[in-house]
């Protein structure tokens, strides 16, 4: 077991390698970081090559992307643009932990982004529990109570569900759950921010603001997961050993829940692991939409101004986390099922 | 054995003398014929391909694309059934133009990643070794990027790079073709994984060795003697990639890096939705259900041609 997670860990590096340079090189070279430089003012020509010099984006794209990785502390830089290397360069890589600094904002990367990150992580923790506990419980309804009337009203709201751009569903519930509910003066779910500012940042007040756009990004996937824990759930219980359950006289709860929901489940948490990507991209679109200041959202802005080591930064702790998440499911699932054995 | 089940047994034998018997794809159609959702998608995709295609004898396109500011954000009346914009223009004539150049988005992006897919996965597959190794690091690589992210880069790296052209008697933005090249660039990677899968394994078999045995170049083998056998599963991929292609550009454009108008599609008239959101619900509604109604008829479809295809898959899953 240790030997297959250092090879997964070892097979991670050059995925991983893959994947920052395809990103870097797109990054860099999808527009001018300098265009929004200066708001109206014209910069001049003169300026604007200084600008690019200390940004270090005077350089060739493959330079920029070394120089990203493991700093340039370790060789002379051209500062003043006479050609004549005369200072060491302040950068000292990702590989050491530096993510450079914000084209816009001025402050280092890793700092930017950790003010975000416990947001993101918030929505998806918890949009990642409510998808969970949904599918388990519409898929095993569904599946115990085949072709009942809620069995086809669940099959036709996971068709529909999958169907629907992301961004489409949020539209519409908001406009059911903020703007009408408020004309007809019900409760009505708030549609920006994590709190009102009139109140604070209180527990109440930040459950209150997640629960549109937490909605928003579990429906896709419990339609897809619920048709999932039916199907397998169909395929357990009509196996022998649940017969066997049967005829010893155990209740039928216990059968369900002890015997034939443990092996249903297990294949969702594969699932679940390969899925985490489109998770990321439901994120993004969602915290656009309802203002949520996470990292999706800072995504979308630093996309916007092509403030390449906020994307850059964001990009790869996304990927790294992806990566070591389907390693990570892969061992769990090896726990869970002793049936499987990567040798 | 009862008289009962004697006779239908006899029967049953009787049909089967009496008729020749059915090839594989009478088979397949007869079992796709028999899956009501399948049927129910079919249905609705023709009245959708009715509606773009038919449309224009009603509405000009130049109908579609003329503002009039005198009537800006009409709700939905005799004139306008779906009201009309934030210039003017009416939204049920672009509606069935943008239909249009969504459906052709869908199609042409997952020719691309058809194309793209199919070859990574074949010389994947059939050589093996390094080049496996190569092209499916490079693959489990763009398969862990999350999409969107992808989608927003490419997006932005081809954007403005193309420039407007004419065919087809058409004014086309040159945004459809790089949208239509950044939807195909970031979905080929499923594909490409279940025709490596494919090959993997119709290339031990023996038709494959005699083949090979005879002479046959590489180049024949892959193309003529096994790809046309792993076509089920290509088909149905492409077909429900057809939906998430058509997704794809809804997404694109809500984030405005999508078409550029004036040339509707149903994702950028979604782009000025969010703030229209209370006030003019018209503007964003309907192009979206009939993103959500197309995107289901595909799926409906889909689901048919797998168990349709593949009846295998269809035992594993009943």
């Amino acid at each position: 077991m240790t030997r297959y997670v250092v090879r997964r860990l070892l097979q991670a590096i050059p995925q991983l390698f893959i994947i920052s340079v395809v990103l870097f090189v797109l990054a860099n070279t999808m527009g001018d970081p300098l265009a929004s430089f200066g708001g109206r003012r014209r910069i001049r020509s003169e300026d604007r090559a200084r600008l690019r010099r200390r940004l270090g984006l005077d350089k060739p794209v493959m330079v920029q992307y070394v120089i990203w990785l493991v700093g340039n502390d370790w060789m002379q830089v051209d500062v003043d643009g006479d050609g004549v290397a005369d200072q060491r360069g302040t950068r000292r890589g990702v590989l050491r932990g530096d993510f450079g600094t914000s084209f816009m904002e001025g402050r280092p990367v890793l700092e930017i982004i950790r003010e975000r990150l416990g947001n993101t992580l918030l929505l998806m923790l918890t949009a990642e529990a409510v998808i969970l506990i949904f599918s388990l419980a519409i898929g095993m309804y569904s599946a115990l109570r085949q072709y009942s009337v809620l069995d086809y009203v669940f099959t036709t709201f996971s068709f529909v569900g999958y169907s629907m751009p992301i961004f489409w569903l949020a539209l519409l519930l908001m406009y059911l759950f903020a703007v009408n509910f408020k004309r007809w003066g019900l409760p009505h779910f708030p549609t920006v921010g994590m709190y009102d500012l009139a109140k604070g940042k209180t527990v109440g007040q930040v459950l209150w603001h997640m629960a549109l756009p937490v909605a928003t990004i579990s429906i896709m996937s419990i339609a897809n997961y619920s048709r999932f824990v039916r199907s397998q759930m169909l395929e357990v219980i009509n196996q022998d050993y649940i017969r066997t359950a049967h005829a010893k006289g155990l209740p039928k709860r216990m059968v369900v829940l002890e015997h034939a929901l443990k092996n249903a489940s297990l294949p969702l948490v594969t699932l679940v692991g390969l899925d985490l990507p489109l998770l990321v991209s439901g994120a993004v679109v969602t915290e656009s939409i309802f203002a949520w200041p996470g990292m999706g959202r800072l995504f979308w802005d630093a996309a916007k101004d092509t403030d390449v080591p906020v994307l850059m930064g964001i990009l790869l702790i996304i990927s790294t986390l992806v990566v070591i998440f389907q390693i990570i499911t892969d061992v769990a699932y090896t726990y869970l099922d002793p049936r499987i054995r990567y040798d | 054995m009862t008289a009962t089940t004697r006779k239908i047994a006899w029967e049953a034998m009787e049909e089967q003398v009496e008729r020749p018997p059915l090839t594989p794809g009478q088979l397949a159609w007869r079992r796709f014929r028999r899956h009501k959702m399948a049927m129910v998608g079919v249905g609705l995709l023709v009245a959708i391909i009715l509606y773009v295609t038919l449309g224009p004898l009603i509405y000009s396109e130049d109908y579609a694309n003329r503002t009039d500011l005198s009537v800006r954000l009409a709700p939905p009346s005799a004139a306008h059934p779906f009201g009309t914009d934030g210039t003017g223009r009416d939204i049920l004539a672009r509606t069935i133009y943008g239909g249009q150049i969504s459906v052709l988005i869908g199609v042409l992006a997952v020719g691309v990643a058809l194309t793209v897919g199919t070859l990574v996965g074949a010389l994947s597959g059939y050589y093996g070794g390094a080049i496996d190794a190569v092209l499916m690091r490079f693959t489990e690589a763009m398969l862990n990027i999350p999409r969107l992210f992808l989608l927003i880069l490419l997006a932005k790296f081809l954007g403005g790079k193309i420039p407007t052209f004419k065919t087809l008697g058409r004014t086309f933005s040159g945004s459809v073709v790089v949208i239509i090249g950044v939807i195909g660039m970031t979905s080929w990677m499923y594909l490409a994984r279940i025709v490596r899968a494919n090959f993997l394994s119709i290339k031990e078999q023996e038709f494959v060795t005699a083949a090979r045995a005879i002479g046959s170049r590489d180049r024949t083998i892959i193309l003529e003697h096994i790809l046309p056998n792993s076509i089920a599963p290509i088909v149905v991929a492409a077909t429900l990639g057809v939906a998430g292609a058509i997704i794809s550009e809804a997404y694109v454009s809500f984030l405005g890096m999508g078409v550029q108008p004036p040339t509707a599609t149903w994702g950028n008239m979604l782009d000025q939705a969010y703030s229209h959101l209370s006030t003019e619900p018209w503007m964003w509604f309907f192009p979206g259900i009939l993103i959500v109604l197309t995107v289901l008829a595909i799926n409906f479809v889909g689901d048919g041609l797998r168990d349709a295809l593949d009846p295998r898959a269809l035992a594993q899953s009943e």
